[in-house]
């Protein structure tokens, strides 16, 4: 039997996808409540039901999943400097799929501890000092988490030269730690993989247990946070569009690539009502010889959560960054109509818009999230006047070139006119932000595309690809 | 292994002698962090604190030395490294000006050494030798 199963079992619903693998197809979905409170298996279970799946009867039936029940993956990163070891290892944890719950350089105070009790992640990232750089911050920070998290899985990637000092240290450590590459070997080099990898590894071997999802790892054949899932099914949507002419959208047979060209940067963006993520891929290096590149350089692939920009329970930080007037004028609204629409959906979050007014300013500020969220995502690109003359200077990613950009989850979902959201991280005239000039809008309406990015992880790129071909509809 | 921290400061995008120094210095077997042109004096003294430098060998071709680098001294003493040795050089002032003058006023700022426009890089590796020899670190001469 090629038929296999999709599941993302999500904080409320579970849903689940049937899959004709050697046809490439989507044969059945189907979602049920997530019962989070006893075990997550059973809305599984109730799910598969509905499309007459049985998982214990077929226990040959591979089932893929992806999960952010119970909060998702939560880790905390500790680094030295701010701008450098600190940021790499928020970048790792971001890119591994987690939510990231504080950031902690320099020497961990006794404050810090306190925030972390309270934070109480389910894992920690411990980072400082590029390879031969600093020491004594990784050392003094792991002996202070000795202490008091023992009990936390730990994952180390931080200076190569403090690990006999580390080791001594962290043989006393109750819970898993997997020490690895550092995230920043040398000044301004990251390397992310070998600490995602091992955040991965320490997710299903021991956080899912912890959430209940025991049964789940026992069953799947793969297990991932879901944000990492959607990260994955980038090089789906760049192998079905990105590097095809746009005459064959729905080709079947991607051409592989290995070094991604600036044309194959592409980007999804995930409003929610909580936060708003955005995720590329693509080096976005600068575009001409001539621009100065400052800063640290940026991931291929790259996720950046923001937790105060979302369309239900972080309005007020929503309302505090975006440009009302703006927002108005896009929508063709009036204040009056666009304030009752907040009042409305904060005070019941998961109100539905009722009217067309309702909807329209629903979209009016998911398009709102959505753009305050690619410009900070994306670098930009400012003009010095030296000695010398005129020079620009770069920081951050250059996505102007961007192929595709795709809208997905809630507000995207039903957005008015169809691909308003996503449409919104295109750069507006006079911005210095290095968004999207001209990309092709696409709209995840079904919700797949975590299952896309859960086929590409099981090594199915193929079928991820025409999936995403037949599901995918472009604005 | 002796790390050092190199760049050419403020808004100075002169990048030629940047990666001459680079070459010269890492021949010469220190761990050389380059952070390139238009370096601020924040990134310089971050990229000192995660690599554990011993010193920031800084550039400056445009003239503008003693605005770019002013305070310097006071902000790594207020960022925990106050005893890093501070080098610079390059054409630090407009003009044609007395270089012992000039010398002494980056002394005044905090410069460890100062070196005037011309020289080999082998003069700053070996000021560099003999200062960490007073420091008590020995650098591994590599096989070449």
């Amino acid at each position: 039997m090629s038929d296999l199963l999709l599941a993302d079992i999500g904080s409320t619903f579970t849903k689940v996808c049937r899959v004709d693998v050697e046809n490439s197809r989507l044969t059945a979905t189907a979602s049920s409540p997530t019962t989070v409170s006893t075990d997550v298996m059973e809305g599984l279970e109730r799910a598969c039901h509905e499309i007459d799946v049985d998982l214990e009867n077929n226990a040959g039936m591979r089932l893929l999943a992806c999960s952010s029940a119970a909060g998702g993956l939560s880790i905390a990163a500790v680094g030295l400097v701010p701008s450098l070891t600190a940021k790499a290892a928020e970048m790792a944890a971001l890119g591994a799929g987690a939510k990231v719950v504080g950031v902690f350089p320099f020497l961990l105070t006794r404050n810090d501890l306190s925030q972390l009790e309270h934070l109480s992640p389910d894992l920690i990232l411990l980072t400082g000092g590029t390879d031969g750089g600093d020491t004594e911050h990784i050392v003094s920070n792991a002996r202070t988490l000795a202490d008091v998290f023992a009990d936390t899985p730990l994952v180390v990637a931080g200076n190569r030269a403090a690990h006999d000092e580390l080791d001594t240290i962290l043989q006393t450590w109750n819970a898993p730690v997997r020490a690895t590459a550092n995230v920043m070997p040398e000044l301004g080099r990251l390397d992310l993989e070998p600490a995602r990898t091992c955040i991965r590894e320490l997710f299903l071997e021991r956080i899912v247990v912890a959430k209940g999802m025991g049964h789940v790892r026992m069953r799947a054949d793969l297990l991932l946070p879901t944000p990492d899932a959607v990260m994955r099914s980038l090089s789906a949507l760049r192998d079905a569009w990105a590097t095809a002419p746009a005459s064959a959208a729905t080709t079947r047979t991607p051409e592989p690539t290995t070094a991604p060209a600036d044309e194959d940067c592409l980007m999804v963006v995930d409003v929610g009502g909580a936060t708003t993520d955005v995720y590329s891929y693509g080096f976005g290096r600068p575009a001409s010889p001539d621009i100065v590149y400052r800063g640290l350089p940026e991931p291929l692939e790259k996720r950046t959560v923001e937790a105060d920009l979302g369309v239900r329970y972080t309005l007020a930080g929503l309302a505090e960054h975006m440009d009302t007037e703006y927002v108005i004028r896009d929508g063709g609204l009036t204040i009056a109509q666009l304030e009752h629409w907040v009042s409305v959906v904060s005070g019941n979050p998961s109100r539905l818009p009722a009217s067309p007014v309702e909807q329209t300013a629903d979209t009016a500020l998911a398009r709102a999230a959505c753009h305050l969220a690619v410009v900070r995502h994306c670098g930009n690109l400012e003009e010095v006047w030296t000695p010398q003359g005129r020079t620009l200077v770069q920081q951050g990613k250059d996505l102007t070139h961007a192929a595709l950009v795709a809208g997905t989850g809630g507000p995207a979902a039903h957005d008015v006119p169809p691909g308003a959201v996503p449409r919104a991280a295109v750069r507006r005239p006079g911005e210095t932000g290095l968004l999207p000039r001209n990309p092709r809008i696409m709209m995840d309406r079904g919700y797949i595309l975590w299952g896309l990015g859960l086929l590409v992880a099981a090594d199915l790129p193929d079928c991820a690809a025409a999936l995403a071909a037949d599901h995918l509809v472009r604005a | 292994m002796v790390n050092v921290v190199l760049g050419v400061i403020g808004t100075d995008c002169h990048a030629v002698g940047n990666k001459i120094l680079e070459i010269a210095f890492r021949d010469a077997g220190f761990i050389v962090h380059n952070l390139g042109v238009m370096v601020s004096q924040e990134e310089f003294i971050a990229a000192a604190i995660e690599t554990n430098a011993e010193a920031l060998l800084i550039s400056s071709l445009c003239g503008h030395a003693e605005i770019d680098c002013r305070g310097l001294r006071e902000r790594c003493i207020e960022a925990g490294i106050g005893d890093i040795l501070l080098y610079l050089g390059g054409n630090l002032t407009v003009g044609e000006s007395d270089f012992a003058e000039v010398k002494q006023k980056f002394t005044d700022m905090g410069f460890d050494r100062i070196f005037p426009p011309g020289i080999m890089p082998e003069d700053g590796i070996d000021a560099l030798r003999a200062d960490l020899r007073g420091r008590g670190l020995e650098l591994e001469i590599p096989d070449v």
